[in-house]
C-alpha cells in the first residue's frame, strides 16, 4: 500500500491495533476538508501489528484524547516534508467533552448543557473519575 | 475555601481553622451571636432530610442570621423542569449563602459554578455529605483530644456509606492513623477506597468480618445502618440489616475509652441500652454537627467579603 508523503500535518503513529477509528472519531477526522489516510494493521518490529493516521494539514489537534485512547502513540509533526518534531503522549490530567458519564445517578445525565468532565485520579491505572459523581469512567 | 463540596478539597489548614472555630464557638457562643445579622441561608433541599436541614437552620439563627428555602422538590420550580443552574441562579440574588441537599450526584458542584454565593454540599445522593464528615472530626477531635494516632473502625454498611468513605479519606492525611473495616463479604469497603485513597498514603488498614474480635483494639468505633434503600433485592437487605448490632455485652472487650459514633438515624444496629455509656458519641455528634456548619457558614461568607 502505498499513501503518499504528506507536505505539512501529521502522522498518528503506533496506534494499537483496532483503535485507530475511535481515534479518527474522537478527532472529527471525517470533518475536515484536508486529505487523512487511515491504515490498519500495518506490520510492526514493535507491536507486531499498528495503526497509522495521516491528516493533510497542520491545525490544533486534541492531544488530550490522544493520550486517554492510547498513551503509547506517538506524533510526528511535519512541515514542508519534513518531521520537525517528535511528540510522546500522556495521560492528560482532565477531559473535557471527551467522553460521557455513564452514571444514572450523576447530575449530568439530567441537566441539560453540562459539558462531561473527567480527571485522572490514579495514573498507574488510568483511572478517570466524573469531576460530579466520581464514577469511573469506561474505556473511550 | 469559596465553596464546600467534597471535604478534600479543604487543606489540613483549612480544616484546622474550621475545627478552630467550631471550638471556640463552643466555648464562646455569645461572640459569635450577632456575626450573621442581616444575613440569608437558603436551604434548597430537593430531597427531605429533615435533620440536616435543621441543623442548617439552627446554625444561622445562632449566628443572628435568617434563613429561607424548600424542603422537597415539589415545593420548589425543579418540579416545572428548572435546571439545577438556573435554581441555583435565582437564589444567588436572594441569599447570601445557600445549602443543598439533592439526589443527583455533583449537583451542588453544578450550583456552586454558577449562584454567584457560597454552596454548601449537604449531601448529593450517594456521593458527599462533607458537613457529616466534619460534623465526625470535631466529635473525634473533642473525644480523642487528637486526630492523629488512632484506631478507627468502620461497621456495617461500607460498601454504600458515603459517611465511610468519605471521614476514611479525612482521617487518612492525620499521621499514625489505622483503620478497620468490619462488614459482611456484601458490604466491604470499595476497591477504589482502599487503592486511591489508603494505598497512595501508605495507611495500615484491615479488613474483618466480626465485630466482636475487632472491637478491642479500637480507639473510634463508627457504626452505619443497612439501608434499605441501597438494596435490589428485599432477601438481601433482610438477611443483612441485623448482622452487626452494637450491645453492651459487645462492649465488655472494647477499651474504655472507646468513642463510639453513628450518622443517625439508627435503626438498631446500636442497642439502645448503649445509650448510656459514657463511650456513646452519637447524640454529641449531632450537636458537634451544628457547630461545625456554623463555623463553616460564618468563614465562607468572611471568604466571600459578605460579613
Amino acid at each position: 500500500m502505498i499513501i503518499g508523503q504528506l507536505r505539512d500535518g501529521y502522522v498518528l503513529d503506533h496506534i494499537t491495533a483496532g483503535r485507530g477509528m475511535d481515534i479518527y472519531h474522537l478527532l472529527h477526522l471525517g470533518e475536515l476538508d484536508c486529505s487523512v489516510a487511515m491504515i490498519q494493521n500495518a506490520d510492526s518490529v514493535k507491536m507486531g501489528r499498528k495503526d497509522i493516521i495521516k491528516i493533510g494539514k497542520l491545525m490544533d489537534l486534541d492531544f488530550d484524547v490522544l493520550g486517554f485512547v492510547d498513551p503509547g502513540i506517538t506524533v510526528d509533526i511535519i512541515r514542508d516534508g519534513r518531521r520537525v518534531e517528535k511528540k510522546r503522549l500522556h495521560l492528560p490530567e482532565k477531559l473535557t467533552g471527551v467522553i460521557r458519564c455513564r452514571n444514572p445517578r450523576c447530575i449530568t445525565s439530567t441537566e441539560q448543557g453540562l459539558i462531561h468532565e473527567f480527571r485522572l485520579t490514579d495514573r498507574e491505572r488510568k483511572v478517570y473519575r466524573c469531576v460530579y459523581c466520581d464514577s469511573a469512567a469506561r474505556k473511550a | 475555601m469559596k465553596h464546600l463540596i467534597d471535604i478534600m478539597e479543604l487543606s489540613p489548614a483549612e480544616l484546622d481553622t474550621l475545627l478552630d472555630t467550631a471550638e471556640d464557638i463552643i466555648a464562646n457562643p455569645g461572640k459569635y451571636a450577632e456575626e450573621c445579622r442581616g444575613k440569608k441561608l437558603a436551604t434548597l433541599f430537593f430531597e427531605p432530610s429533615t435533620r440536616t436541614r435543621l441543623s442548617f437552620e439552627a446554625a444561622m439563627l445562632e449566628l443572628g442570621g435568617s434563613v429561607l428555602g424548600f424542603s422537597e422538590a415539589q415545593s420548589s420550580s425543579a418540579a416545572k423542569g428548572e435546571s439545577v443552574a438556573d435554581t441555583a441562579r435565582v437564589v444567588g440574588c436572594y441569599a447570601d449563602i445557600i445549602a443543598m441537599r439533592h439526589p443527583k450526584e455533583g449537583a451542588p458542584l453544578v450550583a456552586s459554578r454558577v449562584a454567584g454565593v457560597p454552596v454548601i454540599n449537604a449531601g448529593d445522593g450517594g456521593h458527599f455529605h462533607p458537613t457529616q464528615t466534619l460534623a465526625d472530626l470535631l466529635t473525634i477531635r473533642r473525644e480523642k483530644g487528637t486526630l492523629g494516632n488512632l484506631t478507627v473502625g468502620f461497621c456495617g454498611d461500607l460498601k454504600f456509606g458515603r459517611t465511610v468513605h468519605s471521614l476514611t479519606a479525612a482521617m487518612s492525611r492525620y499521621a499514625g492513623s489505622r483503620f478497620v473495616f468490619i462488614s459482611p463479604e456484601e458490604l466491604r469497603i470499595p476497591e477504589y477506597v482502599k487503592s486511591e485513597v489508603l494505598a497512595p498514603r501508605d495507611v495500615p488498614f484491615a479488613e474483618m468480618r466480626d465485630l466482636e474480635s475487632a472491637i478491642q483494639g479500637l480507639d473510634v468505633l463508627y457504626m452505619t445502618r443497612v439501608q434499605k434503600e441501597r438494596f435490589f433485592n428485599e432477601a438481601d437487605y433482610v438477611r443483612l440489616k441485623d448482622t452487626y448490632i452494637l450491645t453492651p455485652e459487645k462492649l465488655h472487650r472494647a477499651k474504655r475509652e472507646l468513642c463510639i459514633m453513628h450518622p443517625l438515624p439508627r435503626v438498631n444496629e446500636i442497642d439502645v441500652r448503649v445509650d448510656d455509656d459514657p463511650r456513646a458519641c452519637y447524640f454529641k455528634q449531632v450537636l458537634y454537627g451544628k457547630y461545625m456548619r456554623m463555623a463553616l457558614i460564618l468563614l465562607l461568607l468572611k471568604e466571600a467579603g459578605r460579613i
